[in-house]
């Protein structure tokens, strides 16, 4: 069986069976596009583009315009735990007027406390409501870790001084799809570095159904609003890897598709910010650069409407979308190659030409860490 | 008989906020309580780790005003290790500074503090035609307030409404008698917070441009900063000054006029003229025009006495747990402060929604500690800063006040409430906006003859080394202390700006600048607590910033000489 025509197969019952739920917004996602000057061909082309950042055949953009129209019959619900907030503003700074804000827009966003009107008891009730009214098909959005220590005592929300455990395993319950966002909901992130007072974790740790785990600090729109067209197209996770990312957005190092990576090969460094080799763009590798450890689509998709990403600030790649990286990546400054990172060993760091062949074997090495828990049918 | 109303989540701020209080027969409040309900122990964390990492840690502890603490954390570090970094550094972190101010405030007063001044539902009953005339009174030249946009804005919401499916607005106070815009202003404000939907996106990307993303720029380091490649690019600088153009242009055309609007509409409706009970200001030197020449003063105003503004000593500040959540410590310098959990939970009581879990206001109830200047609560942010700066006879702030003041036709004492506050906001953010430029062009000159970026910071590992750095964030003064010994961070402790605002009481009794703006506020509707909302936005909360705080008392910081921005 060709797993792509099942998967096209399943994606049209999906969206079959969603358009015969009741419509949510007034308007069209057509009149959306009209109001901000979009015009069917920006359309096309943008679904093109989902599809084949989704690692899909061209056929199924047909599917991701489909599904564009009816994002407003899938309830979100997103809920803050203990964070900063970023992946909030990592979304809302989305590049201006294009589809991917208007989905988000054509969402039907049920709750989320930075953007929502309501405020207090009234909030509160949105929530409830939301949980109870969409029972077992809302997209569930998580932001930040969980505080685990003390019984959940370092976080507690809403009138009824819920700690954020409760919150979390109560709105997984009747969730159609789970997704961390970001590093924090992910693996912990921040609050969880040694020692972890709070005894901080990831979603994932706390429920006992399948989340999918979007890392990064914060993680691209794009990853966000991907992840949830998959799930409006076909109602399923997508290909995870071995840590329940997607591997449309997640497959590939950074060092892989890094701009900087021909400096790389040609033994080309940064030996101190601001030498000349700053000034010409060579491989930041020697000055800390995490990218050959890190698996995120940075380099292809950038930050803030593609306008840059760390490494072309001159800084290198922190590690900020794998596990622990806060303790396991330390110090960012400095090479690793003095490390165990995800049970391979990565011994990377002697100096001169010596770097290359050490570099290249450690490096190597972390091709193995690409293969995936799951296929693309589960 | 008083009745207690709870009020969590505090939505549209960053983090997690309840506030608690207590009206009497005629809904006015008479005890207010505030009270953040998270704690992640980044300090804790920081230990033992390179202080060369400190900034991108530290950065986490905010994703709205991302940037502050990452600069603030690189400055101590550069503090302590006597590390003096570049002009071309100093400079390109100011542009940073200003993107970050431009979208941090625009994002507050739009999509945070708005819909606390903006009737959505009674925006649908407005005349487009007659709000298009309306707009032209607040500005010669507004943007997206023809009377086609408001039409196409206005037919959005009605459809929405039709539905009876709000989404995001959904439940909200509309219908409140406190909220003053006629249907045609609330349509204004309406078609402003959507186009600030696009326009903060271009602020946003003016800060990645020199600092790679944002949120969370990852281009500073210990010694300078490494866009160096942006920097050294014509066309990137051009990128930063078309993009400033098109966010500068708006805020003073839509977040000056709507401000202006707000001053008319709300001058006398007095649930927005309190809210500043409190008269003690606090702020610190920034925004780098020039070499050594500063933007917005340095400075202390007492009882609103701001004709007698003193110098900022940082040895005067001192800290107290009498009500947080943590192990009240003894007498402790800023560079040895603990932070030492110790939860007390809730107290069951009857409120305004019935029984419900509410703050123990007698005993341990935040995890925001209450720090004070010698001993007293201060008020930081825009408001402290444009205060201390008038009150130093600062030409550019004097003037921008003065010239809000005769175009609303206010008396200075308006400065001094809920209103002067967010006006003071905007004020800020067109100084920030306007004179940011000429940090871009002393850079510019600069760049002529220095390409610098960047002086390599020196550890030894036998030595202890201890700084701090003292700047303006967007909710007012932070400062960050750092102990280093055996070349790993011994000590790490932060004093920001929403602590200063959102402390509960001290061991004296004393309450901070969020619990007293709220005494004496009547509310319409004790269940439906908008007044409170609107006040406490004002402040422009950001609570997971607030419960980094050093424990200290009234210390004396001895030898160690504190110079504001000390690099």
């Amino acid at each position: 069986m060709d797993t792509h025509s099942a998967l096209y197969e399943l994606g049209r019952r999906r969206l079959q069976s969603l358009r015969n739920l009741p419509k949510r917004h007034p308007h069209s996602l057509a009149d959306k596009m009209a109001e901000f000057g979009l015009s069917r061909r920006d359309f096309l082309k943008w679904t093109a583009g989902v599809s084949s950042m989704l690692a899909l055949p061209l056929p199924f953009s047909n599917l991701v315009a489909e599904a564009a129209e009816l994002a407003d019959r899938v309830p979100l619900i997103w809920l803050h735990m203990a964070e900063c907030t970023g992946c909030s503003e990592s979304l809302v700074r989305a590049d201006t007027p294009n589809l991917d804000s208007l989905i988000f827009d054509q969402i039907s966003l049920e709750y989320h406390e930075t953007l929502m009107a309501a405020a207090g008891w009234q909030a509160e009730e949105n929530l409830d409501q939301a949980l109870e009214t969409y029972k077992g098909n809302y997209l569930l959005a998580i932001e930040g870790a969980v505080p685990t220590a003390n019984n959940g005592a370092f976080l507690t929300l809403g009138c009824k001084g819920r700690t954020g455990l409760e919150s979390v395993r109560k709105a997984a319950a009747g969730a159609a799809a789970i997704v961390s966002v970001g590093t924090c909901a992910s693996f912990g992130g921040v609050q969880a570095a040694y020692p972890n007072p709070t005894g901080a974790k990831g979603v994932h740790q706390v429920v006992d159904k399948t989340v999918i785990n979007l890392g990064g600090c914060p993680p691209s729109e794009k990853n966000i609003v991907g992840t949830l067209m998959y799930f409006i197209m076909f109602g399923k996770l997508p290909a995870l890897d071995i840590y329940n990312r997607p591997k449309w957005a997640y497959g590939a190092r950074v060092h892989d598709n890094c701009d900087r990576r021909g400096h790389f090969d040609a033994g080309e460094f940064v030996e101190q910010f601001g030498d000349n080799n700053a000034k010409q763009g060579f491989c930041l590798y020697k000055v800390g650069c995490k990218g050959p450890y890190t698996y995120n689509n940075c380099p292809t998709e950038r930050f803030n409407h593609h306008t840059s990403w760390p490494i072309q600030a001159g800084h290198g790649c922190m590690g900020c979308s794998e596990p622990n990286f806060w303790d396991e990546m330390a110090d960012f400054e400095r090479p690793l190659g003095r490390q165990t990172l995800h049970g391979l060993d990565a011994t990377a760091d002697t100096i001169g030409s010596v770097i290359l062949g050490a570099a290249a074997v450690g490096i190597g090495a972390h091709a193995v860490a690409s293969i995936f828990a799951r296929g693309i049918e589960e | 008989m008083n009745k207690r109303v709870v009020i969590d989540p505090i939505t549209r701020i960053e983090g997690h906020l309840r506030i608690e209080v207590e009206v009497d027969e005629n809904n006015v409040i008479q005890k207010a309580w505030s009270s953040s309900t998270l704690w992640r122990g980044i300090e804790v964390i920081l230990k033992g780790r390179s202080p060369l990492d400190a900034g991108l840690i530290t950065q986490r502890i905010c994703g709205v005003c991302t940037y502050s603490h990452y600069r603030c954390a690189t400055e101590a570090v550069e503090n302590a290790l006597g590390t003096k970094i570049p002009l071309n550094a100093k400079l390109l972190r100011t542009l940073m500074q200003v993107s970050l101010y431009m979208h941090d405030h625009l994002v507050h007063f739009y999509h945070l503090h708005g819909l606390d001044w903006v009737d959505v539902v009674s925006a649908l009953s407005a005349d487009p035609a007659k709000a298009a005339r309306e707009a032209m009174k607040y500005s010669p030249h507004p943007i997206a307030a023809g009377e086609g946009d408001l039409k196409a804005v206005q037919d959005k919401v009605a459809g929405f409404v039709a539905t009876g499916k709000l989404g995001p607005f959904a439940n909200a106070y509309w219908g409140n008698g406190t909220y003053k815009f006629s249907p045609e202003q609330n349509l204004i404000a309406l078609s402003h917070y959507l186009k600030a939907l696009e326009v903060q996106r271009v602020a946003a990307e003016m800060l990645a441009i020199f600092g790679g993303k944002q949120p969370h720029p990852q281009s500073l380091v210990v010694g300078g900063v490494t866009s160096v490649r942006d920097m050294l690019s014509p066309a990137r600088l051009q990128e930063w000054k078309q993009k400033h153009a098109i966010v500068a242009d708006f805020i003073d055309r839509a977040y000056q006029a709507d401000i202006i609007m707000a001053a008319e509409a709300y001058g006398a409706e007095p649930s927005v003229l309190g809210g500043v009970a409190l008269t003690n200001f606090l702020a610190t030197d920034d925004f780098l025009l020039a070499d050594g020449e500063y933007l917005f003063n340095a400075g202390v105003i007492l009882n609103g006495d701001i004709n007698g503004v003193q110098d900022l000593d940082p040895s005067l500040i001192a800290e107290d747990v009498t009500h947080a959540w943590y192990s009240a410590p003894a007498s402790q310098h800023p560079f040895d402060g603990t932070t030492v959990p110790q939860y007390t939970g809730f107290v069951e009581r009857d409120t305004v929604y019935g029984k419900l879990p509410t703050l123990d206001g007698d005993g341990k109830y935040s995890w925001v500690k209450s720090p004070r200047y010698q001993g007293e609560p201060m008020e930081v942010g825009p408001l402290a800063s444009l205060l201390v700066s008038y009150a130093r006879g600062n030409t550019a702030v004097v003037e921008a006040v003065n010239g809000l003041l005769a175009r609303t036709g206010l008396p200075i004492g308006a400065l001094f409430t809920t209103l002067g506050r967010t006006a003071a906001r905007m004020l800020q953010t067109q100084l920030v906006a306007h004179e940011g430029l000429r940090t871009f062009d002393a850079l510019l000159t600069n760049l002529v003859s220095d390409e610098s970026t960047y002086a390599k910071p020196e550890i030894d590992p036998d030595k202890e080394y201890r700084g701090h750095a003292m700047i303006e964030a967007p909710r007012g003064m932070l400062s960050h202390w750092v102990r280093i010994k055996g070349g790993k961070i011994e000590n790490y402790q932060a004093v920001v700006p929403t602590t200063w605002n959102a402390g509960p009481m001290d061991s004296q009794g004393k309450q901070g600048p969020y619990e007293t703006s709220l005494i004496g506020l009547k509310l319409e509707d004790p269940t439906k607590p908008l007044e409170v909302i609107r006040v406490i936005h004002s402040f422009d909360p950001c609570m997971a910033c607030s419960v980094h705080v050093m424990d200290f008392k009234g210390t004396d910081l001895g030898e160690f000489r504190v110079a504001a921005n000390a690099i």
